[in-house]
């Protein structure tokens, strides 16, 4: 269960989920632009990877490329490789990606009650994701969904089984969903963003369930978020995205305590802790970063985050630093005048 | 992500959009400089009946029943098809428009009140009202563009009224009423302008079934007996339509023509005026 | 459901009304009533013959009485004499009834499953070749005029090819059975519900694929992507399930265009419906049975709108009725 080394020449066996230089374009213009910009990062079988970032950095991109599930044909592949279990999803065949998904890889998004459909009970699609995989007669896979609900401790999964989504509670839907998602007992389960459209106090029990869960499957997760807490409080691994490109990557708790790349460190200094002071009696400012994350395909050759950072050095501008570990071999960052790593 | 592209050029992006501007300008020039050069009388008995096309060079599309020249019926169409559709369609924007503007901004019982008057001409058929108005009030150029007015205002004052409602609640109006502008002030300097983009598009389709109505009325028996409109050559020509079907053809392709180019550039108006992103 | 129904027909019962007295305006404002045409093809000028005609018609009365008097005989049903036909107006109509609802059914039908049918083929592939194939057929059918159509196809079927009778109902003096009867009437249906079906087609089937496409892109078709189910069954049960409701209220709407297009198509076919009655009527000035066509023709655009709004409630159950 530990986590895997991110520099492309320190390679242990084979991980579960291994992604290298995954590009993914737009082609709504005209001239096909990066949205995802040479990515790579490994998953351990059982291991939990938190992806970070603001919103419009690439990260729910980067998810729905594993399941190749990207809006086509405005936005594609455009290049690099998906290896699940040393086998190449990036180059299989329709067939063979309809197995994976939700058989081996599934996925739950952002907005469970938007995300299930309308006109359908809960209990009709929960059934049509077992039996799209299995061939379970419909009374069966129809126990087989009140017991995968009642697992997700959805309340009553005999009533609400018949119910329409529109009838159950944003949380209750993500439950839904979660079940859905583990009907088939995937290897990996990608969740983007799967508490941001929920109250607080409900969040914190679909992230419990999410563990929970996981620790009775094996399954590993990948964790897209934008709340560095509830990364933080989940993950064991993170990868810290800006502007489509992984900047810092290693264990949560390490990066976090002590970040080496000024983005990493620019955001955890923005997360307010009430303890901030004015000047003589004023009204305390939040730390931000300056400046505004670039559009995509306005990046020139250097590094993305040049213009923002307060380290910037000439070479910043000219050459684009690649994710390089400095001593400790779990950790990357892309800097060429990275911080320390070790004093906060 | 994308750049906004000045009006001009997203219009021109489609080539559906450009054709259809072609054309339509082709048929505008048509029916201002046709009756000019071509100066033949589309009712004056020309020539022996029943030519076909390419018989005659000096009748190029040949004559009708009654020796008429088809060309010259063609020519004196397209003024009367396209002056019908464009006022017919521009009085029924602006029934539309009244109404609509009235109806969303300022809600509550007028607003019911209007809805049920809507609703009114929106339930009859539309068809069936126009024939009746236009054989009751006897039939020429003025009522025909009434009557069609009258049937097709009511998708413009719904659209209208629509924009008016979620306009009306947004900021910037409120800010205007809180501060004492006056309720046509607000209305024609402040919401309308930012409603014309679908009020243009919604117009331009207006044109097209106007004219397709207008066709229907002359077919019927029912357009203006002083003009020569598409329609009424092909009601002409319905007698002899085991011998002479090309009377009824050549008019009907020209509608076709003049409706599918309008079309199109109504496309072209709403994807350069509503631009979707990706 | 049942404060819903009674609601909605209260509102229907005003329109109507509305539609009652608008009608009756319409008709009565025209310059020259009724009995000045049955005089001027009487011949008969004689000014007493004249008023007694009035006086027996109620013409006579002050227009707000007149109004009164109608509205009280719709509300027992009773729409007048049609003096021309020398029939109850009710009856008349009724009669003509079946065969314009048999030629809007039908057309209605054909450009439901056709619309649908070209519609989703469009979505499933957009930008493709068959999508801008469909696309401009679609269009070109919107662009024709029915009436043009119907003599064209007349041309080719009945003129060239001789493969289908030009006008009525039904080969008349000829019995061929009923099953032979059934098959005859078909022939003679089937191409004023073509022409009829022409114009709505191209609207259903553009309808369909903006539908299926802005469906398409919802949350839920990506779920339903991802939960592993191929193109096809993403397309056909979870997308178009959804995407087919707007076609279902725009179903109600048509129907007054339909009926009004129905007129022309049935004077080109020589089909005995309501739309040929009506075209008489006009030009006999048979201002009672205009009025009842008018009248009935609404109710029926009133009616079937509120069946499409319970159909609607049943197909998509966000929508609860009654609250």
């Amino acid at each position: 269960m530990n986590a895997a080394a991110l520099a492309a020449n320190a390679l242990p066996a084979p991980a579960l989920l291994e992604v290298e230089h995954l590009v993914v374009e737009s082609v709504a213009g005209a001239a096909p632009v990066r949205l995802v910009d040479d990515v790579s990062f490994r998953l351990e079988a059982g291991g939990t990877l938190a992806i970070v970032g603001e919103s419009g950095c690439g990260k729910s991109l980067t998810a729905l490329s594993l399941l190749r599930i990207l809006p086509e044909p405005g936005v594609r592949l455009g290049g690099g490789s998906i290896r699940l279990a040393g086998e190449d999803l990036s180059t299989a065949s329709e067939e063979r990606l309809c197995q994976v998904r939700n058989g081996e890889i599934s996925m739950i998004f952002q907005d469970p009650i938007a995300s299930l459909n309308p006109v359908q009970t809960v209990g009709a699609q929960i059934v049509e994701a077992i039996r799209s995989h299995r061939d379970v007669p419909r009374r069966e896979a129809r126990r087989q969904a009140i017991a995968l609900l009642r697992s997700v401790h959805l309340p009553d999964p005999e009533t609400r089984i018949d119910y329409y989504p529109h009838r159950l509670s944003g949380g209750m839907c993500q439950r839904v969903m979660i079940a859905m998602a583990l009907a088939s007992k995937p290897r990996v389960l990608i969740a983007d963003e799967p508490t941001t459209a929920l109250d607080t106090t409900v969040q914190a029990q679909v992230m419990a369930l999410l563990k929970q869960a996981q620790r009775e499957t094996g399954t590993a997760v990948v964790l897209i978020t934008h709340n560095l807490a509830v990364a933080a409080d989940a993950a064991e691994d993170v990868a810290v995205m800006y502007a489509g490109r992984i900047v810092e990557s290693g264990p949560v708790r390490a990066v976090f305590r002590a970040p080496r790349h000024p983005y990493t460190k620019g955001l955890l200094a923005a997360i307010p802790t009430g303890e901030e002071s004015g000047e003589g009696g004023e009204i305390p400012r939040l730390v931000e970063i300056a400046g505004t994350v670039p559009r995509p395909g306005s990046l020139g050759p250097g590094c993305a985050f040049a213009a923002r950072c307060p380290r910037r050095q000439a070479r910043c501008s000219q050459e684009r630093p690649e994710l390089a570990s400095d001593g400790d071999p779990r950790r990357a960052a892309a800097c060429f005048y990275p911080y320390d790593g070790a004093a906060p | 992500m994308i750049e906004r592209l000045g009006f001009w050029p997203r219009f021109a992006r489609s080539p559906t959009a450009l054709f259809g501007l072609v054309i339509l300008a082709a048929i505008v020039v048509l029916a201002i400089v046709g009756p000019f050069l071509y100066a033949a009388d589309p009712w004056a008995m020309a020539t022996t009946p029943f030519q076909w096309p390419g018989d005659d060079p000096t009748h190029p599309l040949g004559s009708d029943n009654a020796g008429r020249d088809v060309l010259a019926g063609l020519i004196h169409g397209a003024r009367v098809s396209l002056t019908i559709g464009i006022v017919a369609a521009s009085a029924a924007v602006f029934i539309g428009v009244v109404i609509g503007a009235v109806a969303g901004y300022f809600r509550g019982v007028i607003d019911d009140l209007l809805m049920r008057f809507t609703e009114v001409f929106q339930t009859i058929p539309h068809f069936l009202l126009v024939i009746v108005l236009v054989a009751l009030l006897q039939p020429s150029t003025p009522i025909i563009c009434g009557a069609i007015a009258i049937v097709s205002w009511p998708p413009v004052a719904r659209l209208v009224r629509g924009q008016f409602l979620t306009l009306r609640q947004r900021a910037f109006v409120e800010s205007c009423v809180v501060i004492g502008m006056s309720a046509p002030r607000i209305i024609f300097t402040q919401i309308l302008p930012n409603c014309i983009a679908p009020i243009i598009v919604t117009g331009s389709i207006m044109v097209a079934s106007a004219i397709l109505i207008e066709a229907g009325l002359s077919f019927l028996g029912l357009g203006d007996p002083n003009s020569m409109s598409w329609g009424a050559m092909i009601g002409f020509g319905r007698q002899s339509l085991r011998t002479a079907w090309y009377l009824a053809a050549i008019p009907g392709l020209a509608i076709q023509l003049t409706v599918l180019a309008i079309s199109f550039v109504s496309e072209g108006l709403n994807d350069a005026l509503n631009p979707r992103l990706g | 459901m049942g404060r819903f129904l009674v609601r909605r027909l209260a509102q229907a019962l005003l329109v109507l009304v509305l539609i009652a007295c608008t009608n009756f305006l319409i008709v009565n404002a025209a310059p020259g009533d009724m009995v000045d045409v049955m005089a001027g093809e009487s011949g008969a000028a004689d000014a007493a013959y004249l008023a007694a005609l009035r006086e027996k018609y109620s013409l006579d009365k002050p227009l707000p009485v007149r109004l009164g008097r109608y509205l009280g005989a719709l509300a027992t049903l009773d729409l007048g004499h049609s003096f021309r036909h020398n029939e109850s107006v009710v009856r008349l109509i009724l009669s003509r009834f079946p065969a314009t609802l048999l030629l809007m059914f039908s057309a209605l039908g054909i450009a439901l499953v056709g619309g649908v049918v070209l519609g989703v083929a469009a979505a499933r592939r957009p930008g493709s070749l068959r999508d801008s194939v469909i696309s401009v057929v679609a269009l070109l059918g919107y662009s024709t005029p029915l009436f043009w159509f119907g003599l064209m196809l007349t041309v080719l079927m009945s003129v060239k090819l001789g493969l289908l009778p030009s006008s009525g109902m039904s080969t008349i003096g000829e019995d061929f059975g009923t099953l032979g009867n059934a098959v005859d009437v078909g022939k003679h249906l089937l191409m004023p519900a073509v022409t009829l079906a022409l114009f709505y087609i191209s609207t259903y089937t553009r309808l369909m694929r903006a539908s299926m496409l802005e469906v398409s892109g919802m949350d839920f078709a990506r779920t339903a992507k991802a939960k592993g189910l191929n193109e096809r069954q993403v397309a056909y049960r979870h997308v178009l399930r959804n995407a087919i409701l707007p076609l279902v209220s725009l179903f109600g709407v048509q129907l007054g265009a339909v009926l009004g297009g129905s007129v022309v198509v049935e004077v080109v076919f020589g089909w005995p419906g309501l739309g040929t009655l009506a075209f008489d009527a006009l030009f006999q000035r048979d201002y009672n049975l205009l009025m009842g066509i008018l009248f009935l023709s609404s109710v029926l655009v009133v009616v079937v709108n509120l069946g499409v709004d319970l159909l609607y409630s049943v197909l998509d159950p966000r929508i609860e009725v009654g609250r």
